[in-house]
């Protein structure tokens, strides 16, 4: 985008909070919701043909950096054919050091007040009954990890085959993705929060207000069903990092482990290291009695 | 056709019209609306941030509001049933002010529901070749299908029969629309315990008891609702209402909320019995969990309100007159606004999935725009009394000049 072009848009804006009249113009962008008729009048994600969805990607973009003053790229990068992914997860080998959770913030734009984390690390006394969750502790505060008698397992989102989130929808704002990936298009969802009652993972995150991200902390390469910025009022959840490994990355969270305990790639891949691990490992999920089929995988390596 | 048209407008006048009491009234309740209105702009302008719903509990008190509601607007299926099958003439010649209660609960539930929405603007999303409807997989979409059907075959039959007895014309045709709302009534409850139900995240919930207990307490509640708001309308208006359709009302709670109880019982035996992970929210609710228990003193208080109006209303068949028996109504409509209010929603989010204790609490924000949204309905249902009353008690009728 060149800078004739961000004038135009400047003035577009100012001519959108003036007036109703300007909104009409097919071109204006706006803060979103009520403020831009052409987001009101938005497609369903999957409904948009190429043209509305190239017009919908600008008019973000253009917001987008208008509202953090820098260029983003707002992408819609389609799956990859033949791909499933998975991910796996060492827990005798995570250290609890919340990295993963700090590089999720950073690479998914995050609101950082009031504070989202699409990652949550629980933490385990060691020796004690610990699957059934409830003498978990996800607020632990440790000066140095990992800390001894203790263990620590992360959650997020289980990219469930099944996912409980996905039907109770009434809109059919979060779906499954041909290459397993849950989402949610943030221009379709109403807000009910039904989803957020069906999840058995606490994976959804609801934006109680504007999302507060400081601008020189936005990550400006985002994907239009993954870490593009949030409006309020809309869940947000995990997306394996949509933007990154749609096109060959791994998810933030993988990238940033130091202990090495966080694996991911294409489950119909059978040499993948993800398949080795299944077939090779002691490998449980979470919950398996609710017949989710997460396709988010622990194991014990150590 | 001009009479009509000028009785119509007499109706419609009736509605301005009215002594101190009842403008002192209606200028309360639009005093109330005022406040609901401001509280939810500021919920508007802000977020959800308002409120004291998180990510851990993240439905709360108009939810809570919204499922009791529901409640109330099947239960008027108690007085179409013996009015309309069993021709019970004390019933018959009050059920339209069921018909109208049906009607005003389920408006009050669509506000409920809205006012619980991050982007209500975006409504039209559920909507049929404009939207994207989850039909048939998504159960709040068979909410929104079986309440917005509920309230147009009530609006429906109402004003017929309405009209009918202000024509001095025969109005049995639409005796196939009262017998679909029948079942139309009990479905609207059952997809709504349904939308809880349904969720094996939720163990609180994901219980097949939940639909009968959810239709056994609505038969207490609805009824106990409908004896004092009767009472009321006898009182302050000049229309007969027989005691004999209030004790009725009143015999047949005793037997719903014995069936309540009952299925209560049901549910705490199998949970304590089989004392598994699944009794935290249940012990959260009734006696607390590590050291949580905001709830605890609510629903002892309805517990306590529910056992002893049972026994009140099963004994009131010796009663004279009616004061013990309100007394038990009033007890009837708190327990049970607790009990299936966010006595049922609140546990189910407590512990959450992860095992946290977040303690909800409803913010004042929350508070004034549900005292708002209950002074609304209010508003309906007396605007729609005072249009009605003229011509149910005959006062008002075609060929014939008003009194």
């Amino acid at each position: 985008m060149d800078d004739k072009e961000d004038i135009t848009r400047r003035g577009f804006i100012k001519g959108a909070v003036a007036g109703a009249a300007s909104l009409a113009a097919t071109n204006c962008s706006g803060g979103g919701g009520l403020g831009s008729l052409e987001a009101f009048f938005q497609s369903h994600f999957k409904e948009m043909d190429k043209e509305e969805l190239q017009r919908t990607l600008k008019r973000l973009e253009r917001e987008y950096s208008e509202k953090y003053g820098k260029d983003f790229v707002v992408k819609a990068d389609k799956p990859i054919e033949g791909t499933l992914f998975g991910y796996g997860l060492d827990i005798s080998r995570c250290i609890g050091c919340r990295r993963c959770v700090y590089a999720c913030v950073e690479e998914n734009n995050q609101s950082r007040d009031p504070q989202i984390h699409w990652i949550t690390v629980l933490r385990f006394k060691k020796g004690e009954k610990w699957l059934e969750l409830e003498e978990a502790d996800k607020y632990y505060e440790a000066e140095k990890v990992p800390e001894d008698g203790y263990f620590y397992v992360p959650v997020s989102c289980q990219q469930c085959e099944k996912a409980p989130c996905t039907k109770v929808c009434p809109v059919q704002a979060t779906w499954k993705e041909p290459d397993g990936i849950i989402v949610i298009d943030y221009n379709w969802c109403i807000g009910c929060r039904y989803c957020m009652a069906a999840c058995p993972y606490g994976a959804r995150h609801f934006n109680l207000t504007d999302p507060g991200v400081p601008a020189e902390e936005t990550n400006p390469n985002t994907h239009y069903l993954g870490n593009r910025p949030r409006p309020r009022g809309v869940v947000e959840k995990c997306t394996f990092c949509i933007q990154r490994t749609r096109n060959g990355r791994y998810p933030a969270c993988a990238e940033v482990c130091p202990a090495g305990a966080r694996k991911f790639g294409n489950l119909l891949d059978p040499n993948s290291e993800i398949r080795y691990l299944i077939e090779k490992k002691r490998v449980f999920r979470l919950k398996e009695d609710l017949n989710t089929l997460p396709k988010f995988f622990y194991f014990i390596s150590l | 056709m001009k009479q009509k048209i000028r009785h119509f407008r007499i109706a419609a006048a009736e509605v301005v019209k009215g002594g101190k009491l009842y403008y002192a009234w209606v200028s309360f309740l639009l005093l109330m609306i005022a406040v609901g209105i401001y509280a939810y702009t500021v919920q508007a302008r802000n977020g959800f941030i308002v409120t004291g719903i998180r990510d851990q509990v993240s439905w709360g008190f108009y939810i809570s509001n919204f499922t009791f509601l529901v409640g109330v607007a099947a239960a008027a299926v108690l007085l179409v049933l013996p009015a309309y099958l069993y021709h019970f003439k004390p019933i018959k010649e009050i059920a339209f002010l069921g018909e109208m209660m049906a009607i005003t609960a389920i408006c009050m539930c669509i506000m409920f529901v809205t006012a619980d929405l991050g982007h209500p603007e975006r409504v039209w999303h559920m909507l049929p070749f404009i939207g994207r409807p989850n039909f048939p997989s998504s159960m709040l979409t068979w909410d929104v299908i079986v309440l917005n059907g509920y309230l147009i075959i009530n609006a429906v039959i109402f004003f017929y029969v309405l009209y009918k007895i202000y024509a001095g014309e025969d109005y049995s045709s639409i005796f196939p629309l009262i017998i679909l709302s029948i079942p139309w009534a009990i479905s609207i409850h059952t997809v709504t315990a349904f939308l809880y139900n349904g969720l094996s995240a939720r163990p609180f919930w994901n219980a097949s008891i939940l639909a009968p207990r959810f239709l056994a307490s609505a038969f207490c509640s609805g009824p106990a609702l409908m004896i004092l708001v009767f009472q009321l309308v006898r009182k302050l208006t000049k229309t007969n209402i027989e005691n004999a359709a209030i004790l009725k009302l009143s015999e047949l709670i005793a037997y719903t909320m014995g069936v309540n109880i009952f299925l209560l019982g049901c549910e705490v035996f199998k949970e304590m019995y089989t004392d598994n992970v699944h009794l935290a929210p249940l012990k959260y609710l009734y006696v607390g969990l590590h050291g949580h228990s905001n709830l605890t003193p609510w629903i002892w208080l309805a517990t306590t309100l529910n056992v002893s109006s049972f026994f009140i209303f099963l004994s009131s068949r010796y009663m004279k007159g009616l004061t013990l028996v309100n007394i038990a109504c009033g007890m009837t409509i708190i327990g049970v606004y607790i009990e299936k209010g966010f006595g049922l929603v609140i546990p189910g989010f407590t512990p959450d999935t992860l095992g946290e204790i977040y303690e909800y609490v409803p913010t004042r924000v929350e508070v004034m725009v549900a005292l708002g949204i209950w002074a609304a309905g209010a508003l309906i249902y007396t605007l729609l009394l005072k249009f009605t009353l003229p011509i149910y008690r005959g006062e008002l009728r075609h060929n014939k000049s008003p009194d």
